[in-house]
């Protein structure tokens, strides 16, 4: 099998699993309870904050254990909009961002705040006099995908930090970093990030945890409330085994990290190039330079149907993602590829190959050779 | 006073000569829908179906009920000796309990009296009734014409008092017409063609045709997903899963374009007629709506018809989308239809479809095609799946 979905959601590592298997057998205690079980159990919760925050050069109090990204990008975005609405109600992001960011947006906009939606050029960046022109006196916050999960495309957080500095208002800045978190290099301190959502399947961690870093500068509210756990930020019982799971998944990447995205690059070049060179009418939407994600490969087979091209690589026991849903009747066409200037057409054709540290040169030889036969019988039988 | 559960049946009051027949498949197929619930027993009487059984399974078995073909009315009833002392009490006790419902002030007497030796005849007793209801409830009067309840008294064996009426679906018992085959799409029309069919008695077992690897997985998924929800009236389904992704690449590749759905068409009539014919199913029924899409002109579905010799029943022929929802959200399998995983007819959907086809062009066009090894290499393939 090659999976080759890992934006999507990736497999936890055995470390990962052992590590979870030994929390759900002897630490099961409730991280609140008074006695030693519990006791054990916040230890392990401690344990695992340090880790991530080590590895985010950041402190540990600055760390909030969430269910993943999703929840992460709603408390963030939630709590900054309600805390600092009598600054302010103007609110500013762009049309590349996950569901977990626009439709919170959206949500907002009802409720009386504006918003304004920055376009991105046809790589997939923002432009950043469009960003300063955008920042008005009344913006309080600016929230920005780090690594698009679509195309792949890595944002100049640096750039936008400054733009920001430099204006009147200084909104916040909310990096979602669902894509980027372990896969690529950057220093949330040196950034200037004041918070920063993450998930823990997409580092080969368990489903259901994440984690949102909000810099101490910043006092959040909680829009869930409860027992109080995570500082208040986050109330409901720990997550024990899952917050492990994640410290596990993070331990390893704090030495690995590097020579994983190191030779994930090295992969996505060859495989760009391999595509490039052996299959006609094909285009990369994803730029192979050190402005994307080392891992993603947004790649359109002009006159296919990603969706079957997925299934004719799922015989062969390969597993890739199509950009957009299902979409013979002209709906749920991805809004990402729409906005870099794909057309209807071409999104059909367009497919995601996501890397991850396990995947070989020779997994890629095999897949470009599957995807090769099936964009020629793919298109000897739509291309009529 | 005992309560029990009346079932009365239309259509097949009907059928002198078969009435027996059809009345014990229609008890056999109830035993079935009341499988794992307990009640006493089932008997007849004149004309109706009772069941004994604790008042609190009330509620489930008139549900699993309703879906039974055959059945015009369920209604919960109060049985007493048929003393006239009795029936008042009775009376007086169903009356309250329907005024527990609400907003009531007027009713009606209905009295169906079975029992010709019964010394009241129907109207006395009603107009008895009606008075002693009028003088134990202030609150309500007489209307004949549109009362807020009826108050029904059968007297029979026993006398009967009830006050509701559960509609079913009518139809005839399940079994008592046959066999026949469903195309069953993962779309609108095709399940309610099913449950059309089978209350009109047909045993329905279906044939489904996918593309793989041009649909989804999940497209099979839901066809199963859709007669989990019509084994709900008509017990387990066979599905024959056919993948026809070869034969439309043979169309496509040798046959004209705009012929695509039609030529499909074709073939998947004739496989379901194969396989109707070696599990004896002596009818195909389809979903066809006379005019809604290209294949399914008059002309469309003389062609296509030419292609088998059992007979295709097409229940909503003459019906119209909206009708055909109407059903659906009904039956419930509205929910699963609209859920966008493509069928295998979109995927090759020609750009301008004939509509006017003639068999002789078809015919020719067949003619580039090896149509026996085509249904035998793609009928080699076929799953069967059970839903129940």
């Amino acid at each position: 099998m090659i999976y080759l979905d890992n934006c999507a959601t990736t497999k936890p590592r055995k470390e990962v699993v052992d590590k979870m298997i030994d929390v759900l057998t002897n630490d099961y205690g409730n991280p609140s309870s008074l006695h030693r079980l519990g006791f054990h159990a916040e230890k392990k919760v401690k344990e695992a904050r340090e880790i991530i925050a080590n590895f985010l050069e950041v402190e540990s109090k600055e760390i909030y254990f969430t269910s993943g990204g999703t929840e992460s990008n709603n408390i963030a975005i939630q709590s900054i909009a309600k805390k600092y609405s009598r600054k302010g109600k103007h609110l500013i992001t762009t049309v590349f961002e996950h569901p977990s960011i626009l439709n919170v947006f959206r949500h907002l906009e009802q409720d009386g705040f504006t918003v304004t939606i920055l376009d991105v050029d046809k790589n997939g960046y923002i432009d950043l006099d469009l960003l300063s022109d955008a920042i008005k006196e009344d913006t309080i916050l600016v929230s920005i995908i780090h690594v698009n999960n679509e195309i792949g495309a890595l944002q100049n957080i640096k750039g936008i930090k400054d733009v920001i500095n430099k204006s009147v208002a200084k909104p916040i800045l909310h990096v979602d970093g669902i894509q980027s978190f372990g896969k690529v290099d950057f220093s949330l301190k040196a950034l200037g990030v004041d918070t920063y959502s993450f998930s823990g399947h997409k580092v080969y961690g368990p489903k259901g945890i994440g984690g949102l870093y909000i810099s101490k500068e910043l006092k959040l509210n909680p829009i869930v409330f409860g027992g109080g756990q995570e500082s208040g930020l986050r109330s409901g019982t720990e997550n024990v085994p899952g917050i492990m799971g994640l410290g596990e998944a993070v331990r390893i990447l704090s030495t690995n990290s590097n020579s994983e995205a190191q030779k994930a690059y090295e992969l996505k070049i060859y495989l760009a190039n391999k595509i490039l060179n052996e299959i006609k009418d094909v285009k990369i939407n994803t730029s192979l330079d050190n402005t994307s994600s080392p891992y993603i490969l947004s790649v359109t087979f002009k006159n296919t149907r990603g969706e079957v091209l997925l299934h004719y690589l799922e015989e062969k026991d390969i597993f890739i993602s199509t950009s957009s849903a299902c979409s013979s009747n002209g709906t749920n066409k991805s809004h990402v590829l729409k906005s870099i200037g794909l057309s209807n057409d071409d999104i059909e054709g367009t497919i995601r190959i996501c890397l991850s540290y396990e995947i070989s040169k020779e997994d890629i030889d095999y897949t470009v050779e599957q995807i090769k036969y099936a964009v020629k019988d793919i298109r000897s039988i739509i291309g009529r | 006073m005992d309560r029990v559960i009346s079932v009365s049946f239309g259509e097949i009051a009907l059928k002198a000569g078969n009435r027996k027949y059809f009345e014990d498949k229609l008890i056999k197929q109830m035993r079935k829908a009341m499988s794992g619930i307990t009640y006493e027993k089932i008997y007849k009487e004149q004309g109706k179906i009772y069941i004994e059984a604790a008042e609190e399974n009330f509620p489930q078995i008139i549900n699993r009920l309703k879906k039974v073909f055959g059945l015009v009315y369920i209604s919960p009833c109060i049985r007493i000796e048929k003393d006239f002392e009795e029936i008042k009490k009775a009376s007086i006790e169903a009356a309250k309990e329907k005024m527990e419902s609400g907003n009531i002030t007027t009713f009606k007497v209905d009295t169906n009296r079975g029992d010709k030796n019964f010394p009241m005849k129907s109207p006395e007793m009603s107009r008895e009734i009606g008075g002693v209801i009028l003088n134990n409830f202030n609150d309500l009067t007489v209307d004949v014409h549109k009362p807020d309840f009826y108050l029904y008294i059968d007297i029979k064996q026993y006398a009967y008092i009830y006050t509701v009426k559960v509609k079913g679906y009518g139809g005839l018992p399940l079994g008592t017409n046959g066999k026949g085959l469903l195309l069953l799409s993962g779309g609108i029309d095709s399940p309610v063609a099913g449950f059309m069919m089978a209350r009109r008695g047909v045993e329905i077992n279906a044939v489904h045709y996918h593309s793989y690897p041009f649909t989804s997985e999940r497209a099979e998924e839901k066809v199963k997903d859709l007669a989990l929800i019509l084994s709900r009236y008509i017990g387990p389904i066979k599905i024959y899963s056919v993948n026809i992704i070869n034969i439309q690449k043979e169309i496509n590749k040798n046959c004209p374009a705009d012929e695509m759905t039609i030529l499909s068409r074709r073939f998947m009539m004739r496989i379901a007629e194969r396989i109707a014919v070696e599990n004896n199913y002596q009818a195909l029924i389809t979903g066809e709506s006379l005019g809604q899409v290209a294949s399914q002109t008059i002309h469309g579905l003389n062609v296509t018809n030419r292609s088998v010799n059992l007979p295709v029943f097409r229940p909503l022929i003459g019906f119209d989308k909206v009708d055909i929802i109407k059903i659906a959200k009904d039956i419930e399998t509205f929910e699963t239809s609209i859920l966008p995983y493509e069928d295998c007819c979109t995927v090759f959907l020609p750009k301008h479809p004939v509509t006017k086809p003639k068999v002789e062009d078809i015919e020719e066009s067949e003619k580039a095609l090896n149509i026996e090894e085509l249904m035998e290499d793609t009928m080699k393939n076929m799953k069967i799946y059970t839903i129940s």
